[in-house]
């Protein structure tokens, strides 16, 4: 039994990493008949489990609300850590950064202001994420999905870790101002996974994790 | 030293703190009283000009971020008050307290700044964030889309 776990295990992450096997369907080849474990396969196989812990790491932060606040699903940018509609309808607009006459830039500004209750602030311009690159409701799985295909992501994966490296608005989550929780896993941490994640062939999470 | 351009003209602050909000220069150092202070906060839309040619809330707005900005405020809106929106804001009566009505009016013009014919959908989108506490928001609309048609006289 155990054997046949173990050989299972590996004939999936051959199927994953492309190596090793001619064909991926069970019918062609049972399990049992693998006799001796290429150490390559071995090593991917713990690559990959690695990977999708360090997946994990992004997961929780992408999921954050000081980053899914402006990663929504549909047009209406959300606010505060209980991820409500962000009030006075503000929506979208074309260019992602509001409507006419209710810009971003209505209120938000060029940093933090100190004290609660008043908009946040950053470098740069303050702006919802593209409508495709959202990031609420969405399990693991879709969510390396949207971030491995450029039509949604808008990026590579080297663009991505420089994003979320030194982007401005991804740092803001770490230094929110007053009155808003920043994003708990350090900085350095979420890059440091997100990195591993990419150079680990980034693997998309099975159907299954939730 | 802070330099403002406001309504086209230069105004140069000496011993004002750059985190000052716009609001309180246009106030209390520049004697500008049309904008008004409704909530300090940029919730109620009471003290919103305009930022290059944006709609903004100056209680929020820190001078020091503002130099090299063109401001336009209430009172440089029109030469004499006959901007399209404030005759059609005197056609529909839209004040009623009043104390709104300013940020209102240049809200709206931003807004047709952008969108010179807006629907209702764009008008209740882009002043979403200007609170009355009369209640004039019908006549408010009414009043847009009647700047927006040239539709202003009484």
């Amino acid at each position: 039994m155990k054997r046949s776990l173990y050989a299972a295990v590996h004939f999936g992450a051959a199927c994953i990493v492309g190596v090793g096997f001619i064909g991926c369907s069970s019918s062609e080849e049972p399990a049992e008949s693998i006799t001796a474990e290429p150490a390559s396969l071995a090593v991917n196989a713990a690559d990959r489990t690695a990977a999708l812990d360090a997946f994990d790491v992004v997961y929780e932060v992408l999921q954050h609300p000081r980053c899914m606040n402006c990663h929504p699903a549909g047009d209406r940018p959300l606010q505060f850590d209980n991820s409500e509609h962000h009030i006075m309808n503000v929506q979208r607009g074309d260019d992602d950064a509001g409507r006419p006459g209710m810009r971003c830039v209505t209120c938000h500004g060029s940093d933090n202001l100190d004290a609660p209750h008043l908009p946040p602030g950053v470098s740069t311009v303050w702006k919802m994420a593209p409508r495709e690159m959202v990031f609420e409701g969405l399990s693991k799985r879709e969510l390396s999905e949207m971030l491995l295909d450029p039509a949604r992501s808008h990026m590579t994966t080297d663009e991505m870790i420089e994003h979320v490296t030194h982007d401005a608005l991804v740092l803001w989550g770490w230094d929110p101002g007053p009155g808003r929780t920043p994003v708990d896993v350090p900085h350095e941490d979420f890059v440091d996974a997100f990195t591993r994640w990419v150079e680990a062939g980034a693997p998309v999470p099975g159907e299954d994790t939730p | 030293m802070i330099s403002l351009r406001i309504n086209g003209e230069v105004h140069d602050l000496h011993d004002v703190d750059p985190r000052t909000p716009l609001l309180w220069v246009l106030r209390d150092t520049l004697g500008m009283t049309g904008t008004r202070y409704g909530c300090g906060m940029a919730q109620c839309g009471a003290c919103t000009v305009h930022i290059n040619g944006e709609a903004a809330r100056s209680c929020v707005k820190p001078v020091g971020d503002l130099n090299d900005a063109d401001i336009t405020t209430i009172e440089g809106l029109s030469e004499d008050g006959n901007h399209p929106l404030q005759q059609a804001w005197k056609k529909h009566d839209v004040p009623q307290c009043g104390y709104c009505q300013a940020g209102q009016i240049m809200n709206a013009a931003a807004l047709l700044n952008s969108i010179p014919n807006p629907t209702d959908d764009d008008i209740d989108a882009g002043m979403g964030g200007n609170i009355c506490r009369c209640g004039t928001y019908q006549r408010i609309r009414a009043a847009i889309h009647d700047a927006a048609k040239g539709e202003v006289d009484a």
